[in-house]
Parts: C-alpha cells; sequence; structure tokens
C-alpha cells in the first residue's frame, strides 16, 4: 500500500484491503458469528439413491442428551412457498430444486431425510448417528454409460428452437463426414468437485415469526434473500442475508440448497439461532458438482490448415428432478472460421443430485473436447497447433455475425508462447527428453462471455474525507473489495487508504451474484458511476463558492487528486474534498447510483473475455508418472484493476485446471449409487507439490465498449483451456492421447 | 517458539471457557430415582433406561482438562469427545482455526501444539491437557504482524483466505523445522495444507522470502 501513485492506481498490484483479516483469523465465515442461545444442527441423508421411506426410527436421537428437535418429513415445519401439487395423486412438478423434507421420496444418495438439532455440536452429531431408517428401494440408474439413450433436449430449447441450447446449424450440418481430411473423436469428463475450503455453513436466526436473519456461505446475497422470502412467503426486506466473507465457492454459492432450508425450518422450530455446517462428504452430493460429460467432435480441415466445418455434440447430466444446464458448446459457435459448424446439446437426467456451474461452466468442459480436437487436427495435417489456431483465427463473430467489443487473443498467444519457450516444441511426440523423462508442450485456449449486469452502489463522502461505498456483491475470493477500492480512488482521485468497499450484506443496494465473471464490469461501473456523480456535487459546491477562484468550474476543467480539488488551468485554486464538506456544513455527502449496460451496444457488437494457457509436462515413461513443469497463463481481459490479485486468479485457474486435467474425478459405485471418492483423500484436488510455477500474463488493453473501466472478467478464463493444454502436451510428451480426464498413470502405461 | 515465549508458569489464570459442571451432584441428587423406576412396569422401564442410559452418559462425559490458549491458561470442562478444533471454534469463539474435512485431508484446522504444528480436527481436546495451543490469533505480536503473516499479504498467498490460517501455521512450522530450503521441499512439506483458490506458487515466495529474510519465526 506504499508504492503507487494515487492517480494511477488502476492495475497496481495493491495488496488486499482484507489480507490483514484474512491473516490474522479475524475474518469471519458464515458459521462463525456468536449468536446467543444458538442451537446445533446435522443433516442425515439417505443411504439408498431412490425409491421411499418405509420407516423412520428417530426415538433414539430424540431421547440422547442435549437434543432439542429431530425433524423430517412427517414433523417438519411446512414451507409455505413450496409449490402444491394440485392433487396429491399428480406427479410433483419437473425441474425444480429439491423441496426438503416434503414427503418420503428419495431421489439420490444422502438424500436429506432428518436434521438433528441440539444444544452442541457433539451432541448433534452424535444423535444423527442414532436416526435410522427404512426403505422401499426402487432400482436406480446413477450409470451415465447404461443411460445416454434417455439424454433429451432440455425443455428451454424445445419451447424455442432459437434458445443458445437448442440444436445449432451454421452451413451445412455434419460437413465433416464428407471431408477427405478429418478427424473423430469422444471425450468424457467425469463428475468433478467445487470443493471450496469451506464447508456450506448457514446459522439461521428468525429474529420475530416473520424476520429471518442468515449468515449464509452465498455468492448471491440478493438471490438467498429472494429465494428465502419466497420460501417462507415473508417480505422480502425482512429476510436479511450476511455473507461478508465467503471462503471459496467456484459456483456451489449460486443456488439455495436444502441444507439452507434445513437450518431455517430447525430454527422455527426451536425457536433459537441454528448453525448448520455440511461435513465434507456432504459437499459431494447435496451442493452441486460439474456434471458428468461425453462429447464428441468431428472436425475437417483443407490441407493448408482452414478449418471446413466443426460438429460438436454434447450429452451433460442432471438429476432427475431439476433441468441442470450450461454453455458447453459456446466456444466451438464462435472460436473458429469454419463455415460449418454443428452443435447438439442434450441432458442425461440420473438419480443424482443436481448438478451446478462450477468455475469455467460449461465452456471448460466444451473446451476440452474442441481444444483437445484442434491439436488432433493439427496433428493430422502435421501442423504447429498453435499456427493451426492463428489460421483459423476469427476476427468477428461468426455465430452473431457482429463485431468483437475488443479482442487481443493473438497478443496474448505470443506473449505465451514466448514465455513458455513454444519453439522448443517439435511436431512429433515423444522427441523432447529430460533424462529419462520425456517431456512435452501443449496449449488450449478458452473464452468467456465478458458478462455485465445491473448493479447498484451508494457512496458516501465523509466530511473527514474518507469514502465508504457498499453494495450486496459478495467476494469469493478474487479480491472484490480491494478491485472497488482501486477504481473508486482513480476516478474520485483519492488515496485507496481512504475508502473503504462494504458487501456481503443484503441491508446494501443491490447487486447481482459474484458469478459468470461479471463483477468487476458490473459493480465496478456502478462505482464509477457513484464517482462520477460525487464530482458533479463537489464540483456544483466549489463553482457556486463566494471565493471566486472555482468560477465557471466544470468536471472537466477541474483536477480531482489526492482528495484535493483544483483548477486544472490554475492549480493553485485548490480545496479538499473535507473542506468542501465543511463549508457547505454537511457532515457527509451521500449518492447512490445504478449502472445498467447499455443494450444496443450488446446488438452491435459480441462480447467476449479470452485466455490462451501454454503447458509443459513431463511423463515417466515407465511409471506415467506426470508433472507439469511449467505454466503460462495469458489473458485478453480488458483492463487488468489489481495486477496482483488478477494474476492471482489466473494462477488459481491454472491449478484448477491441472486438477481437472490430471487428479479430479468422481468414482461411484454404481451397486449403491453412492460416490465411493467423498473425501479429500479419496477425490484429489491439487496440492502445493502439483502446482508448479505458474506465469500469467495479460494483454491489459481496455474495452471501453463493454463498461467505462474497460474491464472483461478472469475468473472463467483462468481455468477454460487449462485441461486441453496439459493434455495436449501429455500426447506431445508420449504420443498418447488421453481423451477421458482425470490423466491417471494407468491410462499411460 | 510460542511454548518458550509463555511458559506455563507464568500463564495468567482465566476461566472465560466453559465451566465445571455441576452435574455429578445432580446425578447423586436423582440417584433415588433408579429404586423408583425399579418398581414401575417393565415397558415404561425400558423406555425410561432409554433415556437414562443417556442421562447417565451425560453426566460423565464432562473432563476437566488444562491448557494454554495463546499465551492464556484455561481451566476447561470438556467432553472426551470434543475434538481441539471444535473446543476452539464452538466454546472459546477462536474462529480463525478452520474446519475444512474433519478428517484431517485438508490443513485448514493445523494449529501449534506445544511449537508442533497440529491437526486440531484429529487430536482430541482431552489430548493437549496441560499442553500449550497457539492458535492464527496468537501468531502476531499485538498490531504487529508475524513476518509469514505480513509476507502472505504482500504475495497475496490466498484467495478466499479460509485455508490461510492452516497454511500460515504450516508455513511458520514448516521453516522452523528446516523444511524450507528449496521450492520443492516447501511444496512437499506444505502439501498437506489445501487451498483450492490454488495460490500454491504464491505461498511457495511467501515462504521463501520469509526463510531468506532471517527473522526469527
Amino acid at each position: 500500500m506504499k508504492d503507487y501513485f494515487f492517480q494511477d492506481t488502476i492495475g497496481k498490484p495493491m495488496d488486499r484491503v482484507d489480507g490483514r483479516l484474512k491473516v490474522t483469523g479475524a475474518a469471519k465465515y458464515s458459521a462463525e458469528y456468536e449468536l446467543p442461545n444458538m442451537a446445533h444442527a446435522v443433516l442425515v441423508g439417505s443411504t439408498i439413491a431412490k425409491g421411499s421411506i418405509k420407516s423412520l426410527d428417530t426415538k433414539r436421537a430424540e431421547n440422547a442428551p442435549g437434543v432439542l428437535a429431530v425433524l423430517h418429513y412427517q414433523n417438519a415445519p411446512k414451507v409455505p412457498g413450496y409449490a402444491q401439487a394440485a392433487h396429491p395423486t399428480e406427479p410433483k412438478p419437473v425441474g425444480q430444486p429439491l423441496q426438503l423434507f416434503i414427503d418420503n421420496q428419495i431421489n439420490f444418495n444422502d438424500h436429506p431425510i432428518a436434521v438433528v438439532v441440539a444444544d452442541t455440536l457433539e451432541r448433534a452429531m452424535y444423535a444423527a448417528k442414532l436416526v435410522k431408517a427404512q426403505y422401499n428401494e426402487e432400482k436406480h440408474a446413477t450409470d451415465f454409460n447404461k443411460n445416454t439413450a434417455k439424454a433429451f433436449l432440455p425443455t428451454a430449447a424445445k419451447r424455442n428452437p432459437k434458445h443458445p441450447l437448442g440444436d445449432y446449424v451454421r452451413g451445412k450440418e455434419d460437413a465433416y463426414k464428407t471431408e477427405p481430411l478429418k478427424i473423430e473423436s469422444e471425450y468424457v469428463i467425469p463428475t468433478e468437485f467445487h470443493n471450496p475450503m469451506e464447508l456450506q455453513s448457514i446459522i439461521a436466526h428468525w429474529e420475530a415469526a416473520d424476520k429471518l436473519t442468515v449468515y449464509d456461505k452465498t455468492q448471491a446475497v440478493m438471490g438467498t434473500q429472494n429465494a428465502f422470502a419466497k420460501d417462507w412467503k415473508i417480505p422480502v426486506e425482512n429476510v436479511k442475508v450476511i455473507a461478508t466473507f465467503v471462503g471459496g465457492a467456484f459456483g456451489n454459492g449460486l443456488h439455495t440448497w436444502p441444507h439452507e432450508t434445513a437450518a431455517i425450518m430447525a430454527a422455527k422450530k426451536v425457536n433459537r439461532p441454528v448453525k448448520l455446517m455440511l461435513t465434507r462428504e456432504q459437499m459431494f452430493t447435496m451442493v452441486g458438482y460439474r456434471p458428468h460429460a461425453w462429447q464428441k467432435v468431428g472436425m475437417s480441415a483443407t490441407k493448408d490448415g482452414k478449418i471446413t466445418a466443426i460438429t460438436h455434440e454434447a450429452i451433460g447430466q442432471t438429476s432427475s428432478y431439476e433441468e441442470f444446464t450450461e454453455s458447453t458448446l459456446q466456444q466451438t459457435r464462435m472460436m473458429y472460421t469454419s463455415p460449418n459448424v454443428t452443435t447438439r446439446y442434450r441432458i442425461l437426467p440420473l438419480d443424482v443430485s443436481t448438478p451446478i456451474w462450477m468455475r469455467g461452466p460449461g465452456e471448460a468442459t466444451g473446451a476440452f473436447a474442441l481444444e483437445s480436437a484442434l491439436d488432433e487436427m493439427a496433428f493430422v495435417l502435421g501442423m504447429d497447433p498453435l499456427e493451426f489456431r492463428l489460421i483459423n483465427h476469427t476476427d468477428k463473430d461468426p455465430e452473431k455475425n457482429l463485431p468483437w467489443s475488443t479482442k487481443y487473443l493473438k497478443e496474448a498467444m505470443q506473449m505465451g508462447a514466448e514465455r513458455i519457450g513454444w519453439s522448443k516444441r517439435q511436431l512429433k511426440p515423444g522427441m523432447v527428453k529430460n533424462g529419462e523423462w520425456l517431456v512435452g508442450y501443449g496449449m488450449g485456449v478458452g473464452t468467456f462471455g465478458a458478462n455485465r449486469g445491473r448493479a447498484k452502489v451508494k457512496a458516501t463522502l465523509h466530511k473527514d474525507g474518507t469514502l465508504v461505498m457498499q453494495s450486496a456483491t459478495t467476494d469469493i475470493g478474487p479480491g472484490t473489495g480491494t478491485a472497488m477500492v482501486q477504481i473508486a480512488a482513480q476516478n474520485l482521485g483519492l488515496p485507496p487508504e481512504k475508502i473503504v468497499f462494504e458487501l456481503g450484506s443484503s441491508l446494501y443496494p443491490p447487486s447481482p451474484s459474484q458469478g459468470g465473471s461479471a463483477t468487476v464490469a458490473t459493480v465496478g461501473s456502478a462505482v464509477h458511476a457513484a464517482c462520477q456523480a460525487l464530482k458533479q456535487r463537489l464540483t456544483s459546491m466549489v463553482a457556486g463558492n463566494a471565493d471566486t477562484s472555482f468560477k465557471g468550474a466544470t468536471v472537466e476543467n477541474l483536477t480531482f487528486k489526492d482528495g484535493y480539488v483544483s483548477m486544472t488551468a490554475s492549480p493553485s485554486a485548490r480545496l479538499s474534498f473535507a473542506d468542501i464538506l465543511k463549508q457547505q456544513n454537511l457532515p457527509e455527502l451521500e449518492v447512490t447510483e445504478e449502472s445498467t449496460p447499455d443494450a444496443s451496444l450488446r446488438q452491435k457488437y459480441s462480447m467476449y473475455s479470452y485466455s490462451v494457457h501454454f503447458a509443459e509436462v513431463q511423463v515417466h515413461p515407465l511409471t506415467g508418472q506426470i508433472k507439469v513443469t511449467n505454466m503460462v497463463s495469458c489473458a485478453d481481459a480488458g483492463t487488468i484493476i489489481n495486477a496482483k490479485t488478477a494474476g492471482n486468479q489466473m494462477i488459481g485457474g491454472a491449478v484448477g485446471g491441472i486438477g481437472m486435467a490430471l487428479t479430479e474425478g468422481a468414482v461411484m459405485d454404481h451397486r449403491f449409487g453412492r460416490y465411493v471418492t467423498k473425501d479429500l483423500a479419496e477425490y484429489h484436488v491439487p496440492v502445493h507439490a502439483d502446482a508448479p510455477n505458474i506465469s500469467s500474463l495479460f494483454v491489459n488493453k481496455p474495452d471501453l465498449i463493454n463498461n467505462p473501466n474497460g474491464t472483461k472478467g478472469i475468473g472463467e478464463i483462468a481455468i477454460i483451456g487449462v485441461a486441453p493444454a496439459i493434455a495436449n502436451a501429455v500426447f506431445n510428451a508420449t504420443g498418447k492421447r488421453i481423451r477421458e480426464l482425470p490423466i491417471t498413470p494407468d491410462k499411460l502405461i | 517458539m510460542s511454548s518458550d515465549k509463555f511458559p506455563e508458569k507464568n500463564l495468567p489464570e482465566e476461566e472465560n471457557g466453559p465451566q465445571h459442571s455441576d452435574a455429578r451432584r445432580t446425578f447423586l441428587k436423582q440417584s433415588s430415582l433408579l429404586t423408583a423406576l425399579a418398581l414401575a412396569p417393565s415397558a415404561a422401564i425400558k423406555a425410561a433406561e432409554l433415556k437414562f442410559e443417556e442421562k447417565v452418559a451425560a453426566v460423565f462425559e464432562q473432563v476437566k482438562v488444562t491448557l494454554g490458549i495463546n499465551g492464556k491458561k484455561h481451566k476447561l470442562s470438556i467432553e472426551p469427545r470434543a475434538t481441539l478444533l471444535d473446543l476452539l471454534r464452538e466454546q472459546m469463539h477462536l474462529t480463525g482455526t478452520k474446519k475444512g474435512c474433519d478428517y484431517g485431508q485438508c490443513g485448514a484446522c493445523t494449529v501449534h501444539v506445544d511449537g508442533q504444528r497440529v491437526l486440531s480436527c484429529l487430536t482430541l481436546a482431552a489430548m493437549v491437557d496441560g499442553k500449550e495451543v497457539t492458535t492464527i490469533e496468537g501468531l502476531a505480536n499485538g498490531d504487529k504482524l508475524h513476518p509469514m503473516q505480513e509476507a502472505f499479504i504482500k504475495h497475496d498467498g490466498f484467495q478466499c483466505g479460509y485455508c490461510t490460517p492452516g497454511q500460515i501455521m504450516s508455513a511458520v512450522a514448516c521453516v522452523r523445522e528446516g523444511h524450507a530450503d528449496s521450492d520443492e521441499e516447501i511444496r512437499e512439506y506444505m502439501s498437506g495444507n489445501i487451498c483450492r483458490c490454488g495460490a500454491y506458487p504464491n505461498i511457495v515466495n511467501a515462504i521463501k522470502e520469509v526463510k531468506n529474510g532471517g527473522q526469527r519465526v
């Protein structure tokens, strides 16, 4: 916080504004608030995957010491907002989130069947083990491969064929099939779990019969507020959602989940605040996952490397009770110049819980297939895959037939290729060695819509010259508060030390969820607008001063710097923000500004962020051990607000991509429909030893069509394209093309 | 090491945790109930026994321990099945120590016990009787951050911050143990601490800086 210039704050590698709270343990996450008389709840899940509860024995649990209540479908408080079927014999409406404790039906293994509430955590945990259920078991379908015939077009696309999830044909359908130079391959990614380090937790507190406060792990403060207001049929303003710190989420905080309702029900029943923290095992079954997906890519090209056709098909897993979809095939439609493109997306309902978007949702899955196929096609052509991509680079969006708002992917590719030493790569696999290790290089491209939504920020300039801003966004780790402080510092001309940005509370002006890489573009634009409004107000004040030194002042002819306003032409006329307020006898100056993207610009331009990842791997030919020895991740993400936190986000995405490529994958025992990989010893997320030094490079050119700060998103593109970069590097090292993730040593020997 | 810094004999005493319970006495008072039950019909006895058995257990389930936490001595009455992690978080309200898995697989709950890094989720609180526990809240010297905390901020060795206390407690121990001599060694000896945000390279840089800075950790 010492060595940057006030007037040039954007881009500087400022330390995080909340860093001290995080390194001292003072940052409070959702389960860490102290409320008087708080009780503890533990959720009990089913041990079958499909059927119904025949009998539930809760007596021993109820009689255990300290137990306050055991809630289940027979005695739980009714949630008034749950949609009721018109007639009990009619089937439940399709496509809605799981409704807790409404009947005895079991939809997946570990389906919540009861919640035990006790005065201490130990007692609740013990009593939860005493709950016993007997079931009428039905035959379940959990094996993706055995059920692919049941896959269907999502309802949204059935209703509207033009829906982005609908089938897409540009040029001739499946044109690759009749071309001479072609590839056709199938790709599989297993179910992957977000597994943020913080377990999903909630403290629910009914402050009055119609007034609910939750300290909740969520990426969507307003979304959560609305969902619970609707569930419990109480006014939205009576639901307070606090999510000041969120210990990672990667998408699983974008939905409300049954455990949240369980805690709210329990709090209502025992009339005390109730804390519920999922176990790590429950994190695999109750809060979503990246769905298992099968994909097939057919591609053809001319001898000189022009892609002539791509067909990309995908089937993604969903649950039996909710249609989950993601944009798996979007990148295929717009990334390369191919005149013929066909995409088909289907979903496959199984007796499992519902997936939820996981970092780089859909696109990361799709990019694994597309960018692997690109590498396969380049190999067939005997062409460098970087050159192949450059030949097929699109200068405008071939899907929407619109110019890009900005696209600097070629610059990113050049930066990355130089940094990784792409020239060392040999076309023929297995040619580069380091001792007995085979060395390979691979690349993968990622893209994600440069989304922007609507947000409101309240900014209060105090008479001591400090600025406090508030908005109901969240920070799941990227450093939202820090970025907003830097945007305000730059736009208002105030040292960042004098600025505070408060988030994570539904009491603040509305902001959308932190998802889809849209936070900085969305909330940053509202911060920008609030700063402009403050400048306008300050300008009017100085222009109207009895002292005429600011006569004729406009925002344009004033300089705002270091917390002072001065006439640009005669800087001796200078007043601090604090003095301006004092002159006006104002304790504070408050503005609330909303910023909305210009819809007409979205009709004229296509807006995307881009990334390109380069991986160097070493593979041991005897053991099949794979080491990622170097990674370079480059992004065209518009203006970089904070080089340090943005770089960290890119690094984190690369580490996540290493997990996707090499270590992560659900294994289910289909006899029971239950995951074998149910904790962090079985499900392998990358650890320190798996992560090499990773370079992150930014083109750092603003996209002012997108928003006034020129930003595009980073969070998703940081992981999209990483897995294929590693898979392609493994091929370059070994000549073995692994099309099913994760690439474990057994697949190489 | 914290145990050197705060030798036990100098520990100020504090009884701000759960108080010694009077449950045993209550049990003795109520024990005449046993006789009454013996005369009741068998079905009632069976039901009552079920509950009574639990009550008996509840009475004896508290154990007394004395432990130092961040330089303060605490006399506590705890359940023998309570983990050190849950004692810290739920009873002492020291929530800087994080629960990430409860199985010793993620490292988020790392604390120091007599100066050694320990997974508090795999440690029963009763096992640290008479020992000195240092948590992330006790690492700084008042307002002055520990060099490892400073280095984590400088190198941005975190994103969401949830694994950070565990990473820092492990990192301090890693340097003290002499396992921070190379990037590879740091990665190996820090691999018990998972960071799902993936800030690993920055964490390694922070540890290297502290190690090379030569400050006392």
